[in-house]
């Protein structure tokens, strides 16, 4: 390989996926490796760094101040552009979609840069499906909690045993034709409308 | 039912959109618009070019600098309506007020005389402390940005040697400048009237008294949608004039500031998006022939003018962001679409300029001018230095800037 891999800085407010992207990016050789998640003074850091590749999230607001801030480097310094290459749609597109933009300086060798953003790309999409993996953990444990809770409101109410009350509560979801955590959700929180906590003795 | 994805920002002149949704002026063409908030320009310009967004409330420059390669995308975008006219302001910190005041007086209302006093403190700095004042606009490519510079070169201000021009998001500058970063700011509402209900700056002068009747925020689309989808534009355009009719409508006032204000939208009281709407921006004072400081509807004020896309790229190569050469006029003169305006609307039986361009700086008061159907009024539309612009004698005019 001819010369070092270019120097990367990584903006993203969320500290997290920024070092799961840097993580990835030293795993394939790239040891200049930047973060920054605090948005103070950030237009200085840039300047100072002079990254060749820089690789921000597109729901920071800062983008517009960043961009201009780009723009001044072109003056002053090793000119700027947008992305890898304005005919590469397909992988501006793939970039978007994801959540994530870059800004590049002008004349790096395109598959150097492209080999970034892929990696940028396919780390953000990982993270979003992390992040999506762990809602719906969280949901399945509360919808556990859920049917827990609705279950001793029926023991309590009828005076049955556990396996007793999860049948009946099975057997109404099944007639009913909707799913067990519905039914627990609905009986969970029409005690806690009427205030009885307990479930009704009727 | 087509549904369509437009992307706004939260700023008072998102109103048409917003109003052609809210009051079922899109449902009434059989369009259903599915509004998405976003918070910088640049995710706008990208999501309108890969398509998240058919459409998308834009600064008036952008689909300019798309079409003129300044932008990550090689899409080509249109635009073929203007949101409204003015909107904007420039706004002051405290003690820059102050300074200004003791050098000479003036009002929101006449441009030259604010700015005259700001040159007077900026050349006291100059001598004195040695102080650089820094102005904060929202983009680069903004009409906030090509005007602040305007009026500080029209006023002997030079934007770039003798002050600072900086981008900040519209939502950090009142904080900017109650800490003194920065010394003041061009935006739109509501974020003049949010420094001045926090005390924290004045408004030293508005947009429709720097350049009256000129547009801020326009309808931006993909220019091979548009002509995949030319009925959906004309029904689009029908849906959005309709709105503006009824935003321009004194009656509407306080409905329109309460849809603004919803969580959704501005996520503001509707106290602090009211001043732009019924004009108490002002603060008493009055604009040339009684224009509106936010104006949806009356002259023209959604009419994509061709003469004011080329003024804009006039200060596009002004400010050395593109060069200029008769192609790239070319392509700013393609930008704007008043021929599809004038296709959708025709119809109707509403007024419609006749021309496509018009000298700017023209009209000196509110005039009469032959249109297609029923009467229409235009004007004043002239920039606050008497100087008029010829989109036709272009080469002279960016010859005479400095």
């Amino acid at each position: 390989m001819s010369g070092p891999l270019p120097s990367v800085l990584i903006i993203d407010e969320n500290a997290t996926r920024a070092s799961i992207i840097e993580a990835g990016l030293k795993l394939a050789g790239h040891n200049r490796v930047t973060i920054i998640d605090d948005m103070n003074g950030i237009a200085a850091k840039i300047a100072a760094l002079a990254p060749d590749v820089i690789v921000i999230d597109i729901e920071n607001s800062n983008r517009d101040m960043l961009e201009n801030a780009f723009q001044l480097s072109r003056a002053v310094k090793r000119p700027i552009a947008m992305f890898v290459d304005r005919s590469d749609n397909e992988t501006m597109q793939a970039a978007i979609d994801a959540g994530v933009s870059a800004y590049v300086v002008d004349g790096l060798r395109q598959e150097r840069v492209k080999n970034i953003l892929d990696m940028a790309i396919s780390r953000f999409n990982a993270f979003s499906r992390l992040e999506r993996e762990l809602e719906e953990a969280r949901g399945a444990l509360q919808g556990r909690k859920i049917v827990e809770q609705a279950k001793h409101m029926i023991m309590k109410s009828r005076g049955v045993d556990e396996d007793a009350a999860y049948k009946l509560l099975r057997s109404t979801a099944m007639n009913q034709n909707r799913k067990i955590v519905e039914v627990a959700e609905s009986l969970v929180m029409s005690a806690d409308l009427l205030g009885a906590g307990g479930g009704n003795d009727d | 039912m087509i549904e369509l994805t437009a992307g706004f920002m939260p700023l008072t002149d998102s109103a048409i959109l917003l109003a052609a949704k809210e009051k079922g002026f899109a449902e009434e063409e059989g369009i259903t618009l599915e509004l998405v908030r976003e918070n910088s320009w640049a995710n706008m310009r990208d999501r309108l070019a890969i398509g998240h967004f058919d459409i998308a409330h834009a600064l008036a420059p952008m689909p300019l600098a798309a079409n003129l390669g300044l932008t990550p995308f090689d899409t080509k975008l249109i635009a073929p309506m203007a949101l409204g006219s003015g909107g904007n302001a420039i706004t002051v910190s405290n003690s820059l007020y102050e300074a200004m005041s003791s050098k000479a007086q003036f009002s929101v209302s006449d441009a030259a005389a604010a700015g005259g006093a700001l040159r007077l403190v900026v050349e006291q700095l100059k001598h004195g402390a040695k102080k650089t004042l820094h102005f904060a606009v929202v983009h680069p490519h903004s009409v906030h940005n090509y005007e602040l510079r305007y009026w500080l070169a029209g006023c002997g201000i030079h934007p770039d040697a003798d002050i600072e021009i900086v981008v900040l998001p519209p939502q950090l500058m009142a904080d900017a400048l109650a800490a003194g970063q920065i010394d003041g700011y061009c935006v739109g509402e509501p974020w003049n009237t949010i420094a001045v209900s926090r005390g924290v700056g004045k408004i030293a002068t508005v947009k429709a008294a720097i350049w009256a009747s000129s547009p801020e925020k326009v309808l931006a689309m993909r220019a091979n949608w548009a002509a995949e989808n030319e009925q959906t534009v004309t029904c689009l355009v029908r849906a959005l004039y309709k709105a503006s009719l009824w935003c321009a409508d004194k009656a509407n006032v306080s409905a329109l500031c309460h849809i603004l204000a919803k969580p959704e939208y501005l996520n503001q009281s509707a106290d602090i998006i009211e001043p732009a709407l019924t004009g108490s921006i002002l603060n008493g004072a009055s604009l040339n022939s009684g224009l509106a400081f936010f104006e949806p509807h009356a002259q023209a004020a959604t009419f994509p003018w061709r003469s004011q896309a080329l003024w804009i790229y006039s200060q596009m190569v002004r400010a050395g962001h593109v060069a200029h050469d008769s192609s790239n006029k070319q392509i700013v003169h393609d930008s704007f679409r008043p021929d599809i305006y004038r296709a959708a609307l025709t119809p109707l039986g509403v007024a419609v300029p006749a021309a496509n361009s018009k000298v700017e700086g023209g009209l000196l008061e509110t005039t009469a001018v032959g249109v297609s159907a029923q009467s229409l009024f235009l004007g004043p539309d002239g920039f606050f230095d008497g100087t008029v612009f010829d989109p036709d004698k272009m080469d002279d005019y960016i010859a005479a800037q400095k």
